[in-house]
């Protein structure tokens, strides 16, 4: 039983769905699936539904229908409605007809007047809901009327007269007939647009304005954005877009048919929404407008190839509108909810039974009180030590969950000052002899803090891995280091997944989230040498400088791995069945090791490692402050040798003065204890411990 | 305490500045919209020659009967703050319906019960949509007055415009008859006004419905069950459609399907913003509705008059509505704590 659940979790990819419904262009994903899907319908069912010689002609019409579809992208995204496309569009077919008939102005002028009027066009209705802040979809609906009143009554006047001229306009007919490279001149224009449009609104500041505004108008008014200009723009960019529109499709058809544009409003918003541009506003791609032209062009070009009746393809048309609109508004009600129970995925993990920890259980880790006498420095003045090191001048720096590095200062440690201020919360701690201090940074990467006290970025980033679905090259709880003889830092990264407020969710899916990172100064590189280590935290170079020691905290484990000579790459597990977990790991004055265990382990929780599925229920159905969790609220210090025996413990078994415990620190004598809940930081005399001793490192960062 | 009180009666203040206190400001514009009705009707009456004419006065009314009637429907949902432009399709489907039924050999009873069936699926279909899938109510209903208007077009009729058949006589005189030289669509529109004035003011419902219109969040955090009151506003506009077809039909012998093309729709949105019904809900009754119909169809009637094209007439109430949209963007301002983002 247990070897078929261990196999399932070994090789059924759970995590894979949670990470790729995280992905941003999954929701583009889900219109390219629908527009295969229309395709491989009418294919089946019309016999050359597409072929060599209509897809030109199709072609051209999804790109006239396309630059319509971008306009109102642009304002959906802003979050309004423009329904007065259709109307604009005729007037605009009108005007250009007129232009290059009856006016001879020929091309290039007739383009940008045309352009100038849709702007125009357009810009009132920017006016009326940007400024006047009326509402976009009864504005939109009105200057729908009013545009098309106006253009049935010059219809009447100048129709006759477009009809009776013919241009002599080569360029305007190369724009409507002609092909560059066997491909209509259209697309060509109509790519670059696109290509213009996906950059301006991913890459350019006033694309992410569009976007902010539409995802919350009151945030980006808050944060000082242009909000009524910027609404106001868009109407009059989707006028001029309906406009482009138009004249390619008088070029291509010179026809001012009175019913030109007539319920086109209802097709390009169907293309949009259907495309996954929210109804909203706040969310759009260019992409998604061309898939959903593409599928609303395709649709409608086959329901009229199956002789469908105007009114079969109308209520087929309004009910696929609603129905995306519905989805859409569903999905992105519940997205964020779906995603979060999706993401987590636990696995299973059969933990060795625990060394016992009973005061007469003979145990090397029994229970006593040896940490009972620690000093206290800086109570309440410091919030979330997690490490601590000093100086060579005896100096003591911790980090603070403010983002902060305080400087406690020898001899008695009663003054203290922010000696750098970092931003992020500072984890584990080096100092190199030269009073360079290294410091991994939680949800910010390693960063180095220099004697003039200027903080600089070592690193932030390491090799992306080429199967991950998530972007893995982001370093996210950078957790501690230590520094190789040759100057090269290793540092650990305890999970790939979670941001490192998260870390009781990584725990629940005791997996191998975390790896162990190389940086070289000299060549300035990051690499990732060793991967998937159950949440990988402290890390302590071995005596011979070629290997390291590093402690597995939910796995409750220290191994060791060889990063340089003769056994190069081999990793041994040195203890695995501590009875809490491990954190930090630190060099002993007498050439052996100190490990912090910042918890200890319950059975409740070892059973629950083994109940995968429990754990994803939980994570499920209850809220996650229910969930269980790691106890890190009674911890110890234990000394180790290379080879993994226990040496010596220290408890505070009347949890009074210092129970919890992330790393600990000997300096000349004295060991200082840092805890991440803590407010404090401990000092302990060491009683038979070289009083010399420091713990620098050699710096060649 | 002190800091407190007088941070609320700044707020107060700027309310009162930019809302008016509520009612005070419905009832102005009701008295300004009197007074433009009666002004443009004197100014009628003096210059336009057969206007101010027994029979011209009849037709002005007999006209405006069926546009009143959808006012009212409209008014319902529009003060629950939402929008309905299926109901010129729930107008022109249901009773078309029910004439062919009737033109079949179908019982005048079972004939118009299936026609109440449609508009009240029609009201159900919108009411669903909007208060539950949440859609925005603009959108659904454009998009259900579509789909029901080509449902028309496809399987129910065989020509665009069904006739009014004998076998529905019994009934026509809700469009045709007249009691004391006033026409019956008058009477029923009358008719219609007083029942959803009951409604409004004098039930529960009807004041769940203000209650939602005015604060939807609010409304439901006091009990009220929201959704369903939504349902209902658009179940009862469309059945208030249905009967606005019915009288439509007996009066003009006939019901025209290509009816959903026009852009009647806007027609009876003027009337109720005219009106002093405000988009953003919780306001008006239907003494705005009445107004406001009044007030259009003396305009339209006088624009008829001097002959100008239907054409030019679309764009004068097209300008017409965006000033009447406007000026109810100033007066009624979306209320920005309760308005909901992405509230097109």
């Amino acid at each position: 039983m247990n070897t078929l659940v261990k196999l399932r979790y070994r090789f059924w990819p759970d995590k894979i769905f949670g990470e790729l419904l995280q992905k941003s262009w999954m929701e583009t994903a889900v219109p390219l699936l629908v527009l295969l899907a229309v395709i491989a319908f009418f294919s089946a069912r019309i016999d050359t539904f597409i072929s060599i010689t209509s897809i030109s002609d199709l072609l051209r019409q999804a790109c006239e229908l396309g630059f319509v579809v971008l306009g109102m992208s642009i304002v959906l995204i802003v979050g309004g409605i423009d329904l007065s496309v259709g109307s604009i569009y005729a007037l605009s077919n009108l005007f250009a007809l007129y232009c290059i008939n009856v006016l001879g102005l020929g091309m290039p002028a007739t383009v940008v007047a045309t352009l100038v009027v849709g702007g125009l066009l357009g810009a009132v209705n920017g006016l009326l809901i940007g400024y006047f802040r009326m509402r976009a979809f009864l504005t939109t609906m009105v200057t729908l009327i009013v545009y098309k009143a106006a253009n049935d009554m010059l219809n009447a006047k100048v129709a006759v007269q477009i009809s009776a001229n013919f241009p002599d306009a080569p360029a305007w007919d190369y724009l409507g007939a002609g092909t560059l490279l066997n491909v209509p001149v259209i697309v060509w224009i109509f790519g670059l647009v696109a290509i213009g449009g996906h950059v301006f609104l991913t890459r350019l500041r006033a694309g992410w304005h569009v976007l902010a505004i539409g995802g919350n108008r009151r945030s980006a008014y808050n944060t000082g954005l242009p909000v009524k200009r910027v609404v106001a723009l868009s109407y009059a960019a989707s006028g001029m877009f309906a406009a482009a529109g138009a004249i390619f499709y008088a070029s291509r058809l010179a026809s001012p048919g009175a019913d030109t544009g007539k319920g086109l409003e209802i097709v390009v918003l169907t293309a949009a929404i259907l495309g996954g541009i929210r109804l909203g506003g706040g969310k759009g791609s260019v992409m998604k407008a061309l898939l959903g032209t593409l599928i609303v062009l395709l649709l409608t070009n086959g329901m009229l190839r199956m002789a469908m009746s105007a009114g079969a393809s109308r209520v087929i048309l309004a009910t696929i509108l609603l129905l995306a609109a519905l989805l859409d508004i569903r999905w992105f009600k519940n997205r964020h909810k779906a995603v979060q129970e999706l993401y987590v995925s636990p696995n299973y993990m059969e933990l060795p039974p625990p060394q016992p920890t009973a005061r007469d259980s003979g145990s090397p880790f029994a229970l006593n009180d040896k940490l009972r006498d620690v000093e206290t420095i800086g109570l309440g003045e410091v919030e979330a030590p997690e490490d601590v090191v000093l100086d060579s001048d005896n100096n003591l720096y911790c980090g603070n969950r403010h983002g902060d590095i305080v400087r406690f200062f020898a001899p008695d440690y009663k003054r203290h000052e922010v000696y750098a201020h970092i931003g992020g919360q500072p984890l584990g701690m080096a100092m190199c002899q030269d009073g360079t201090l290294l410091v991994c940074v939680g949800g910010m990467g390693l960063y180095r803090v220099n004697r003039d006290r200027s903080t600089e970025k070592v690193t932030d980033e390491t090799n992306r891995s080429l199967l991950s679905i998530i972007d893995d090259s982001r370093l996210r709880l950078a957790d501690d280091l230590d520094i190789a003889p040759d100057g090269r830092v290793f540092f650990s990264e305890a999970t790939v997944r979670y941001e490192m407020h998260e870390w009781p969710t990584d725990s629940l899916e005791a997996r191998g989230n975390g790896r162990i990172i190389c940086y070289d100064p000299k060549t300035r590189k990051t690499t990732t040498v060793l991967r998937k280590l159950v949440f990988p935290n402290g890390i302590v170079m071995a005596s011979d400088g070629q290997s390291l020691l590093f402690a597995e905290s939910w796995a409750c484990r220290i191994s060791r791995y060889w990063f340089d000579g003769p056994q190069k790459g081999k990793v041994e597990v040195v203890i695995n069945d501590l009875p809490g977990y491990p954190d930090n790991l630190n060099r002993a004055s007498d050439g052996n090791y100190w490990l912090a265990i910042m918890g200890v382990r319950s059975p409740v929780f070892d059973l629950a490692m083994k109940r995968p599925a429990f754990r994803r229920r939980m994570s499920k159905k209850l809220p996650g402050d229910e969930w269980l969790a790691p106890n890190l609220n009674t911890g110890c210090i234990v000394k180790i040798s290379e080879q993994g025996e226990v040496l010596d413990v220290l408890w505070d078994l009347g949890g009074e003065n210092h129970p919890m415990i992330t790393s600990m620190r000997e300096h000349r004598g004295y060991l200082y204890i840092g805890g991440i809940h803590n407010n404090r930081i401990g000092r302990l005399r060491l009683a038979d411990a070289d009083a010399e001793f420091v713990d620098l490192k050699v710096s060649h960062a | 305490m002190q800091g407190s009180s007088i941070q609320t009666s700044h707020r107060s203040r700027a309310f009162g500045i930019f809302r008016g206190p509520g009612k005070a400001a419905g009832f102005d514009q009701l008295k300004i919209v009197s007074l433009l009705f009666v002004v443009i009707f004197v100014v009628y009456a003096l210059l336009l020659p057969g206007f101010f004419t027994v029979g011209n006065l009849l037709t002005l009314m007999r006209t405006v009967a069926v546009l009143g009637i959808l006012g009212l429907g409209m008014a319902i949902v529009v003060i629950g703050r939402g929008i309905d432009l299926s109901m010129i399709a729930s107008l022109a489907v249901p009773s078309a319906l029910v004439l062919m039924l009737a033109a079949s050999g179908y019982s005048v009873f079972v004939a118009i019960g299936l026609g109440i069936c449609m508009a009240i699926g029609i009201g159900i279909l919108n009411g669903i949509l909007v208060a539950y899938a949440e859609i925005p109510s603009l959108f659904t209903t454009l998009a259900v007055g579509i789909g029901i208007a080509g449902v028309g077009q496809i399987g129910l009729f065989d020509y665009e415009i069904v006739s009014w058949p004998p076998q529905l006589d019994v009934i026509a005189w809700i469009g045709r008859g007249s009691i004391a030289g006033l026409p019956y669509s008058v009477l029923a529109f009358l008719a219609t006004a007083i029942l959803v004035g009951i409604f409004l003011r004098g039930t529960r419902p009807g004041l769940f419905v203000y209650a939602s219109g005015d604060n939807p969040g609010a409304a439901r955090l006091t009990g009220i069950p929201l959704r369903p009151v939504m349902v209902m506003q658009y179940v009862m506009s469309s059945c208030i459609a249905f009967f606005a077809g019915l009288v439509l039909s007996a009066s003009s012998a006939s019901m025209d399907t290509r009816i959903f093309n026009l852009t009647w729709i806007y027609d009876v949105i003027l009337v109720v913003v005219l009106g002093g019904i405000g988009l953003s809900g919780g306001r008006g009754g239907v003494a705005n509705v009445i107004i406001g119909t009044l007030l259009i169809g003396t305009v339209m009637n006088g624009l008829t008059i001097m002959d100008v094209s239907f054409e030019m007439q679309n764009l004068v109430r097209g300008l017409v509505l965006l000033l009447a949209v406007l000026a109810d963007s100033l007066i009624n301002p979306r209320n920005e704590e309760t308005a909901q983002q992405g509230d097109i």
